[in-house]
């Protein structure tokens, strides 16, 4: 057995637990052990995506206990993609905190940061249905404490429609995890997949009411239309560091929703069908076009970032809803790149809101090729892995039923964040604030705006990490559609999870492998 | 046709991207070395492709692969036949003489470094669009000459109209480009490949397929967008906000060539069918004749050029959509002579402006005599751009007049010819304005500034274009007649029999037409003023201003739905959520089958009545009163009572001690809360409102209680039958619930303790937060408006806690050690011991009570998590998972045998974690209480009768 797959999520318990204990009264403390932290979260998350990249899929039975009855960790690919994205942007963000000095603007940062790491990795690693309940606890709280870190009367005030709905969604998971409970008999969700699959035929009803509001708590997280409301506050308000790591807290709920609705309620359950891929995709597009509508309406730069967060979760849950092997391989793809978009576009506002030049509501040179290049990422455009993305998904929808409305949805959305994007875009980097912008003094001598304060240098590079990843996402495309198809592949086989977890037959008949 | 494998092509690609990294730095050089250096970069791919161009001569291709993403179908293959070498020359032998201009032209407050930074973006996304072998790579490239192309223009970024036609040209193009995309991947779909080098073999399949028309539609989308064909030409007049070398680059050789070098590419597979003839050919004709039109009465500049170029554009469009191959020939032709006397034209037009400070035709005029070098170039341009014979203008020209002579549109032989006449007149006409009311006439005493010809520099491109402008005139076959065969050949993807260029063809129809129109165009300019006033008073519709409205009106409209959606009204987002999960789940048990549970009631007594009698009048209780708050706090704990009673009725011992304490705990602090708020809530919601609501929250309570009936009313076998017989044997508890709690499921109870633990941090941080902001000062001014008890210390309160705290400590150390096999547990244990302490701290005051606790209340969060962790970690060592249990059975005299788990340690972890969470939201309460003024008491009671004479309170 190996004990390193729970170290993701014990690392930083620990580690937050001891900031707290001991070093909650110095700030260098912490951020030498945060990013020393972080450090070692990327590498434990690079050996455990190596370990499971020959496509073996790990169990760790937690106290020993055997599956069903005990709670078990399951490193699989996609859970191994999603630890290692976690890492990297965790490392990112925890660095552009420092640099920017959000950490120091309320208390106890880093250890609700580490906390925060803790939640969503133990989401990504569990394979317990309960268990992922009680992680979406943790990083839902933990979110809470970052999101209103600092305080400030808006940023209290979104907080609140932020925890509200969000509590909401978790006292739905307790109702659907009671009625799956009482259906299946069981938490665990291999052997809640196999349970689902020999339902007495009396329970359908019961297990699709259960499936349903368990999918409209994902749906919250997720930011799925009609649960998207809290989002564009949220994350609008929230310190730039933490709207950036939120950028994976959606992805959570588009992470649950994958899982959940391939491995247990696929689309070879009789009873199932495409019915809730059908709602997913339904939902999908509405998403998508109130985050464009929102997009191309915003009137300030944080609160376009936050809708065009909202229309990325679209455009990703109309990959999960095609419900096929492309389709999935597709979303994988746009996961990863709407993360490090969106965490790319938050640092780049925040620079932007931190640097307001005398001329300009925003200085030019590094700060505007950042902004720039995650608007393109964010809006679809090439060449970076946002239209890889969108290529993937509009090929992955291609003589589907929907394909049209697909199509068009995404290709007039996409046209919607370009305008968007231009008219905020130019508006703050191009349009002179004050009538004396010509003064020379205005100017650097590569003639940009000089901002009013000079920009922290660990901010700037810390600001570089999400979009430097995208770009070697970008090159090394290829190769990583091919390890993200395998993923995909293996989440959707089914078989070989369940069978991982209880032990070879444990399905009577195998599902079929789509 | 040989094709060979060269990796210089990727390498020409690659150049102006490299070379794009240099000029932004070498500007702190100074400015030549930044041109320089833009201009080495474009220079290396020009020689670069020059070493291909013998082979390119011999009608070979040139490819190279580099897989990007094979499982897409898209790659980075690139390919060079005839088309894509006069592409790349053009793109590169212009773009070396504009950046040779761009570096005298720009002004020294002009940011250089990121003009050419931008401008070899540009070539290289150019360079990309037509080299690419891969039809997906060229999109991309495609969008990427979008994108830089709206850098360009909005170059001058402080003027309005840069930034406004920067936007107007990215939304028309960047609209058109999705278009593509979608066009491009049917195109692939049709054809089975998305390699040009097998899609151009396949035009049986591709126009036999179903996909054809709408691919059709979507790709000449993409190349009437690009190439500023009516209707979406608006957008490039408005480009010309750019700096001129850039419009001289992009509406000459590149941008705007784009579109027609799609639709050259897919030459052989799209064309020839009537879709294709109709859509292109009528399209490229409209937008030549109106173009034109325009153009002749613009008064600024390059206002005029550009619609000439958007004339022109239409022109080669038209014959690409004839489809036949004296047409293509001509188109190619065309393009050529196009690019070398528009480059030259526009700057000239630059050089006017940059020398006389105006670009308006109304205010300049004899120019020939202050400028003579430019006027010189200029006319030659134009007269080549009116098509007068031995320019090379006219020969490509005249082949459009053949061309467009034998052509029946619907089966009328006459409209396309006439029309294209009347398309040469106007350009004829437009051109002798730019040369007659510029260059000619007397020389004026009022230009704003006194114009004189410019140095070498700005005149030297535009000059080595006049000569080839001259040298094509003259001598065609000699100069391009080989150089034309084979472009005719990449573009029609045959061999053709080409007749050698000449100027003098006989009389033909051609001739004729020419001769009207050249004559016809000195007519118009002889008529200009009436014209000119009959063209003012003519009604035309502002694109600019209609695009404008168009965005802005979208811009308010989007605005105002996604803000009102999104207001921050939480009732409204509730009411939805709540709404919309009442009728999916309806929905989704109406598609399943379900059959009614079978499990006998339970008999129904006394304390079950009394109970639900209690819970339904307290909850109904809390819908009446609900504004005013204590009451419904009192309200909410008798809910809280009668479900830790219901948890007795059912035999679950724990759950009821948990929910007990829980209950306690959470009703001291939000009463202590509720201290600080408004003691009443206002009524702000109307019937209707509250109507609504009202009928959401039944609907959900009556689907919430029909879900649990449902549940409850069946058999159902769990996995809780394994922890009732593996308890004792594998946990070492009899206490089922406390070893599920810490062992089966401990992993849980850790995410839970941590859950506590970040919530009092969070408590403490927005506490914290609140000490210095807008709320800090309200608490400041805090007055104590209700009538309080003077007595905040009562005596008898503190002798009670006083003598209980030893006995509630005990009960608490009783209910830890004994809860693994008897109801109890660290939890419980936790909320009783945190109980024991909050009351000494209310008897005595925060403060009084904190200066005899030596622990940091932090401390216990994190021991708490810590000890929890550490003893799950302790298993590794023995070479388990984490958190496996162990217990062992101890015996010590005198004390009796007795069990030690190791979930004992973890249970510790739990009972820290409770107390420090209960206690440091306490302690934030008090912070909160001190803020408003309260007092500090410096003895334990307010009224302490062993010292009747001290004074007790001191202000804090």
């Amino acid at each position: 057995m190996n004990h390193w797959i729970v170290a993701p999520v014990l690392l930083p318990a620990m580690l937050a637990a001891l900031m707290v204990m001991a070093m909650r009264h110095d700030l260098v403390l912490q951020r030498v052990f945060s990013v020393a932290g972080s450090v070692a979260l990327v590498a434990i998350a690079a050996g455990l995506y190596w370990l499971a990249s020959d496509g073996t899929i790990e169990v760790y039975k937690l106290g020993n206990w055997q599956p069903p009855f005990g709670i078990v960790l399951v490193l699989d690919r996609l859970s191994a993609t999603m630890l290692l994205l976690t890492s990297g942007l965790g490392l990112g963000v925890v660095l552009y905190a420092i640099g920017s000095g959000w950490d120091g603007r309320g208390w106890h940062f880093h250890p609700l940061f580490s906390f925060q790491l803790m939640g969503i990795n133990g989401a990504f690693l569990t394979g317990d249905a309960f268990n992922l309940f009680v992680f979406f606890e943790v990083l839902l709280i933990a979110s809470y404490g970052l999101m209103i870190h600092g305080g400030g009367g808006m940023r209290l005030r979104s907080g609140l429609q932020y925890v509200v709905m969000n509590l909401a969604g978790s006292t739905l998971f307790l109702f659907a995890m009671g009625t799956l409970y009482a259906v299946t008999g069981t938490l665990n969700m291999a052997d809640m997949a196999v349970k689902v699959r020999s339902l007495a035929p009396g329970d359908e009803a019961l297990m699709m009411v259960g499936a349903t509001l368990l999918l409209i708590v994902f749906a919250i997280k997720a930011a799925a239309f009609p649960v998207q409301f809290w989002l564009p506050g949220t994350y609008a308000n929230a310190p730039a560091p933490v709207a950036a790591l939120f950028a994976i807290l959606t992805k959570v709920g588009a992470y649950a929703i994958l899982r959940m609705y391939t491995l247990v309620f696929g689309a070879d359950v009789p009873a199932v069908g495409s019915y809730f891929s059908e709602l997913l995709m339904a939902s999908a597009l509405v998403s998508l076009v109130v985050g464009s509508i929102g997009v191309l309406g915003a009137k300030q730069l944080p609160r376009q970032a936050a809708f065009a967060v909202l229309a990325s979760m679209g455009t990703l849950l109309i990959a999960i809803g095609l419900n096929t092997s492309a389709g999935t391989g597709a979303a994988l793809f746009y996961l990863v790149h709407s993360t490090l978009a969106a965490a790319a576009l938050f640092l780049a506002i925040d620079l932007v809101r931190d640097a307001q030049g005398p001329t300009t509501r925003a200085p030019g040179g590094l700060v505007a090729t950042l902004f720039f290049i995650a608007a393109i990422a964010v809006a679809g455009m090439p060449p970076l892995s946002g239209f890889l993305g969108k290529l993937l998904i509009l090929d992955a929808s291609r003589n589907t039923p929907h394909m049209v409305l697909i199509w068009s949805v995404i290709l007039v959305t996409s046209l919607m964040l370009i305008v968007g994007f231009t008219l905020r875009g130019s508006r703050y980097f191009w349009k002179p604030l004050d009538p004396n912008w010509h003064d020379p003094g205005n100017f650097d001598e590569d003639g940009n705006p000089v901002p009013a304060l000079p920009l922290n240098p660990l901010a700037l590079a810390a600001a570089c990490i999400p979009p430097a990843l995208m770009v070697i996402f970008t090159l090394a495309a290829g190769p990583a559609m091919r390890e993200l198809e395998a993923t995909a592949q293996q989440l959707r086989a089914r078989t070989p999870y369940v069978e991982a977890v209880l032990g070879p037959g444990a399905f009577a008949t195998p599902p079929a492998e789509e | 046709m040989t094709a060979h494998l060269d990796v210089t092509l990727a390498l020409i690609a690659a150049l102006p991207f490299i070379g794009a990294v240099f000029p932004g730095l070498m500007i702190r050089a100074g400015r030549d070395a930044c041109a320089m250096s833009a201009g080495w970069a474009t220079l290396s791919a020009f020689i670069l492709l020059m070493t291909l161009a013998p082979a390119v001569w011999h009608g070979e291709t040139y490819s190279f692969r580099i897989n990007w993403m094979p499982m897409l179908g898209l790659n980075a293959n690139f390919r060079l036949d005839g088309l894509g070498f006069l592409f790349a020359t053009m793109i590169l032998g212009i773009g070396m003489l504009i950046i040779l201009y761009a570096r005298f032209y720009l002004s020294r407050s002009d940011p250089m470094g990121q003009f050419y930074v931008y401008l070899m973006l540009f070539q290289g996304a150019m360079l990309g669009i037509v080299l690419s072998d891969n039809v997906l790579m060229m999109v991309v490239f495609w969008e990427l000459t979008s994108l830089s192309s709206f850098l360009l223009i909005g170059y001058w970024k402080h003027t309005p109209d840069g930034r406004q036609g920067a936007r107007m040209a990215l939304a028309v193009t960047g609209m058109g480009g999705l278009a593509l995309i979608a066009g491009m991947l049917l195109l692939g779909e049709a054809a089975g490949s998305y390699d040009l080098t097998d899609i151009l073999q396949r035009r049986e399949a591709i126009q036999a397929s179903p996909l054809y028309l709408p691919m059709l539609i979507l790709i000449l989308l993409g190349a009437f967008t690009k190439s500023a064909q009516f209707p979406f030409h608006f957008w490039l007049p408005h480009a010309m906000a750019a700096p001129t070398p850039v419009s001289a680059y992009l509406h000459s050789a590149t941008m705007v060539k784009a579109g027609l070098f799609l639709m050259a590419r897919l030459w052989p597979v799209l064309s020839g069918t009537d879709a294709w003839f109709y859509i292109v050919s009528t399209t490229g004709l409209v937008t030549m004749v109106l173009g034109a039109a325009i153009a002749i009465f613009k008064d600024d500049l390059k206002a005029l050029l550009a619609y000439s170029t958007v004339s022109h554009l239409g022109l080669i469009t038209m014959l690409l959509g004839f489809g036949t191959t004296a047409a293509a020939t001509a188109a190619g032709f065309h393009i050529i002579n196009h690019t070398i006397f528009k480059a030259a034209l526009f700057m000239t037009a630059g050089i006017v402006d940059h020398e006389t400070h105006t670009r308006s035709i109304k205010r300049l005029g004899g120019l020939r005599h202050l400028m003579p070098i430019t006027a010189t170039l200029a006319i030659i341009t134009a007269a080549s751009m009116a098509g007068i014979p031995y320019f090379n203008g006219f020969l490509s020209k005249e082949m459009m007049l053949e061309s467009a002579a034998h052509t029946t549109w619907d089966g009328n032989g006459l409209l396309v010819p006439v029309l294209a006449t009347i398309g040469a007149l106007l350009s004829a006409a437009y051109s002798f304005r730019y040369i007659g009311h510029v260059f000619l006439g007397p020389v004026r005493d009022d230009y704003p500034h006194k114009p004189h010809d410019p140095g070498f520099g700005l005149w030297a491109a535009p000059a080595f274009l006049s000569v080839l402008v001259l040298a094509i005139g003259i001598f065609p076959q000699a100069v391009v007649g080989s150089f034309l065969q084979i472009v005719a050949d990449a573009i029609t993807g045959q061999h053709l029999h080409m007749h050698p260029l000449k100027v003098w063809h006989g009389l033909t129809p051609a001739l004729l037409m020419s001769a009207i129109a050249t004559v016809g165009g000195l007519a118009v300019l002889l008529a200009f003023t009436p014209l000119d006033r009959l063209w003012e008073s003519l009604p035309k519709p502002d694109a600019k201003r209609i695009f404008d409205r168009m965005v802005e009106t979208s811009h308010d409209i989007c605005g105002t739905i996604a803000n009102h959606m999104h207001d921050g009204q939480l009732t409204r987002y509730v009411a939805i959520f709540a709404t919309g999960t009442v009728a999916a789940g309806i929905i989704a048990f109406v598609t399943g089958d379900y059959l009614p549970g079978t499990r006998d009631m339970l008999p129904v007594d006394l304390i079950d009545v009394v109970g639900t009698i209690l819970v339904i009048a307290a909850t109904a209780s809390i819908v009446v009163f609900h504004r005013s708050r204590l009451l419904v706090l009192v309200l909410i704990g008798i809910n809280g009572l009668v479900v830790s009673l219901i948890f007795v009725r059912f035999s679950a011992p724990d759950l009821a001690m948990t929910q007990v304490t829980v209950e306690v705990v959470t009703l001291i602090l939000l009463l202590l809360a509720l201290h600080f708020l408004p003691k009443i809530t206002p009524r702000e919601t109307s019937w209707a409102r509250r109507g609504r609501d009202g009928a959401i929250a039944i609907a959900a309570g009556l689907a919430v209680g029909g879900l649990a009936f449902a549940l409850m009313t069946r058999d159902f076998s769990t996995i809780s039958g394994y922890y009732w017989e593996n308890a004792k044997p594998g946990g070492g508890g009899t206490n089922v619930v406390n070893v599920i709690l810490v062992d089966f499921r401990g992993y849980d109870t850790f995410g839970e303790i941590i859950v506590l633990g970040i919530a009092a941090l969070v408590i403490f941080a927005l506490a914290e937060a609140l000490m210095n902001g807008r709320a800090s000062r309200r608490l400041a001014n805090w007055e104590v408006t209700q009538r309080y008890s003077r007595d905040r210390h009562p005596l008898m309160m503190v002798v009670a806690t006083r003598v209980m705290m030893p006995i509630v400590l005990m009960v608490g150390v009783y209910i830890f050690l004994r809860g693994h096999n008897q109801p109890g547990g660290g939890f419980i244990a936790g909320l009783v011991v945190a109980i024991a302490l909050l009351m000494q701290y209310m008897a005595s005051g925060f403060a009084w009570a904190q200066d005899r606790m030596k622990f940091a209340y932090h401390t216990f969060i994190g021991w708490g998590v810590m000890i929890a962790g550490l003893t799950g970690i302790g298993a590794w060592f023995v070479g388990r998972p984490f958190l496996t249990s162990a217990y062992g059975y101890v015996h010590i005299e005198p004390i009796e045998e007795f069990e030690l788990a190791t979930a004992m340690a973890f249970d510790l972890g739990v009972f820290l974690a409770v107390v420090g969470a209960v206690m440091l939201a306490l302690y934030c309460l008090s912070r909160i209480a001190r803020r408003t003024g309260e007092t500090v008491n410096v003895t334990p009671m307010d009224f302490d009768p062993s010292h009747p004479t001290e004074t007790t309170q001191e202000n804090g």
